[in-house]
């Protein structure tokens, strides 16, 4: 007797939890981020939300402490111990999670790397999202450094932690740049310094990069991180008129350089747009409302139209915008 | 009633009555960390319905594994009176030396020889500079610490490597009846050490070295030699610890097992080890690391963030080391 309402109530229970889980159809979706304390997250986070208020989605955004190549591991673990539909990430390294995403999609998990691929181990995930067309990246930036330095003098590059995959392609890019092209002949790249997404590193390899290279006339920092302890050193030591500091910038972090005439201008996209299209491709996959095919397209709201390019990736916009003391205050992220 | 047993002629009635014997069994920091780790547990499993995994949570202690296994040996370390900072950086230069020896060509058994006399010798010296010299260890370690690291990072360089042979990496994902094999290595050194400290006569004086090293010295215990064995177990154990590490990451970078010391040290000071020398034990600290892991599980399987993590992390230290520090004045004779 014991036993049948035991097992009335397990049968009930079952019921019950069956019934819910058919009426919350919402898809799970968790982002991971490169690391905590890292505004540029806030922003693309941002984007999530925004999407997850209008579409069938939860949200939820999680990072580790420091951006080294395998801390996200036991982050991604968790998600699939936690039965998430989607994981979106920004990879700290090209190939040490393969194995765990491997895992994932197993486990019948999306798996979407967002703001930078995983070069060369494309394979291990379902689809990108980009922010740009990443192979114009460093002809761009090379581009904007040259504009501020009359296209001849000493350049270097301060980037973040040496695996990031999406750094990695903007310095070869930069690098094909200025070995090929030659209205870039006159610049000459002397050396390229990690500043590992932490203010303080970044701040102390530009000090060192003033003092090794006196003949230093501009910086491309590709990180908002680094672009931004850049510009406080140029800043704090006054000789925005001898360096020139350019990169990749949050327009909330470089305002009030730019105001100051500190730095003249600088680039990025929208991080937010990124995470609006995630959240919709991830859902519209997830429901089976879009295919995740080479060639195909499907519309976004505020976005338009996106296609799918070859390798599964997606651009979020077509090129890198350009911010600078006219259009920096149109922004606010 | 003089004689032998009772040189000062002290009456029966005059002496302490004997503590009870609940007490000398219950009232000991192991206990206390006991009762951390089953209301830890409970606590876990509130916080999220996905914790509660035998599969996922022996998964998740694999990442601490590597320094649950070395804060074994500090542990010993630390009752016979003496401290290692050094040991992360001594599995990060071990391993790197490793991986450029591999690099180079050498068979893969020759550079795991390599690795572990490498550490046998960044312990050795280790040993000879706080025996030798007679200097702090504290001090000594925090030196090496920073210069073991030094050397990795010249010898590794910024990049990580990889592309080890098949049958190396993946040690975490290998198994045996279930549990994966960094646990059980785990378990079989704590076996072994706690037998070493707790039955032999090796054992009973690292205990007595640590409770007064001078009186110990004049009961004829080889003080100097026990400590220095103790320090070049260390870097042993480290180098160990390094190559398990390389294998489950599958590459080597310079910053392996960065601030790898304060979890060790934490472990050990969780564990009832007492700072000062002369008490702890191996079962504390193998009930420390599992204290660890749950908390660091359970906190990230919840999203928990990390700075909430580090703060509970951090608050744990302090109640144990109040709570461990009250026991043994409490029960000191």
């Amino acid at each position: 007797m014991f036993n049948k309402t035991l097992f009335a109530l397990a049968a009930g229970t079952a019921l019950m939890t069956g019934f819910a889980a058919l009426a919350q159809d919402k898809i799970d979706i968790v982002f991971i981020g490169k690391n905590t304390g890292n505004p540029y997250f806030d922003s693309l986070t941002g984007g999530f939300v925004d999407a997850c208020a209008v579409i069938a989605c939860n949200f939820e955004f999680v990072a580790p402490a420091t951006a080294e190549a395998t801390s996200q591991i036991p982050f991604i673990t968790a998600q699939i111990q936690r039965g998430v539909d989607v994981i979106a990430i920004s990879p700290n390294s090209p190939d040490a999670l393969n194995q765990v995403f491997d895992e994932a999609r197993a486990a019948g998990i999306l798996v979407l790397t967002v703001n930078g691929d995983i070069t060369g181990s494309e394979a291990h995930r379902d689809a990108t999202i980009l922010p740009t067309n990443f192979d114009a990246v460093g002809h761009d930036q090379v581009e904007m450094v040259g504009s501020l330095i009359g296209y001849e003098g000493e350049i270097a590059i301060l980037s973040a932690t040496t695996e990031a995959p999406d750094q990695n392609k903007w310095i070869v890019g930069m690098n094909e740049t200025l070995a090929n092209d030659p209205k870039y002949a006159k610049m000459k790249l002397v050396a390229t310094v990690y500043g590992d997404d932490q203010p303080e590193k970044s701040t102390t390899e530009m000090e060192a990069l003033l003092s090794t290279y006196p003949d230093l006339k501009g910086v491309i920092a590709p990180t908002t991180v680094g672009i931004a302890a850049a510009a406080q050193v140029v800043q704090s030591r006054g000789i925005a008129d001898k360096v020139k500091v350019t990169g990749l910038g949050l327009p909330s972090e470089m305002r009030a350089f730019v105001k100051d005439g500190t730095v003249t201008g600088f680039q990025l996209w929208s991080p937010g747009n990124e995470g609006w299209l995630a959240a919709h491709f991830a859902v519209g996959v997830k429901n089976g409302t879009i295919k995740n095919e080479v060639g195909g397209t499907f519309e976004v709201p505020n976005l338009g139209t996106i296609t799918i390019n070859p390798n599964n990736s997606m651009n979020t916009q077509a090129a890198l915008t350009t911010f600078n003391a006219e259009n920096i205050d149109d922004f606010n992220f | 009633m003089t004689g032998p047993g009772n040189p000062a002629g002290t009456l029966a009635q005059d002496a302490a009555p004997a503590r009870p014997r609940w007490q000398i069994i219950l009232v000991r920091p192991e206990t206390m960390t006991f009762a951390l780790l089953v209301l830890a547990f409970i606590v876990a499993s509130v916080l999220s319905p996905f914790f509660l995994d035998a599969s996922y949570i022996l998964d998740s202690f694999t990442y601490y594994a590597e320094f649950a296994l070395v804060a074994l040996v500090l542990t010993m370390l630390i009752i016979s009176g003496e401290i290692d900072l050094s040991a992360a950086s001594m599995m990060s230069l071990s391993s790197c030396l490793f991986a450029v020896a591999y690099q180079a060509g050498v068979p893969v058994p020759l550079c795991v020889l390599v690795s572990l006399g490498a550490g046998l010798l960044l312990g050795a010296f280790n040993g000879l500079l706080v025996i030798g010299l007679q200097l702090p260890s504290i001090i000594v370690t925090i030196g090496t610490l920073i210069m073991y690291r030094g050397f990795a990072q010249v010898i590794a360089g910024d990049k990580s490597i990889s592309k080890f042979p098949e049958w190396f990496v993946g040690i975490n994902y290998r198994d045996l009846l279930g549990v994966p094999v960094p646990i059980i290595v785990f378990v079989v050194a704590a076996i072994i050490l706690s037998l070493v400290l707790g039955t032999t006569i090796l054992g009973r004086q690292i205990y007595q070295i640590g409770t007064n090293e001078v009186a110990a010295r004049h009961a004829g215990i080889r003080t100097r030699r026990i400590k220095f064995l103790l320090f070049v177990m260390m870097g042993l154990i480290s180098s160990v610890a390094g190559l398990m590490t390389a294998s489950r990451l599958a590459s080597v970078r310079y910053d392996l097992g960065l601030g790898g010391e304060l979890q060790m040290v934490l472990m050990a000071m969780l564990g009832g080890t007492y700072i000062f020398g002369g008490r702890g034990s191996i079962l504390g600290t193998f009930l420390a690391a599992w204290l660890l892991v749950i908390i660091a599980t359970g906190m990230t399987v919840a999203n928990i963030q990390a700075n909430v993590q580090l703060t509970v992390m951090g608050l744990l230290l302090i109640v144990s080391i109040i709570a461990t520090n009250l026991i043994y004045s409490r029960t000191q004779r």
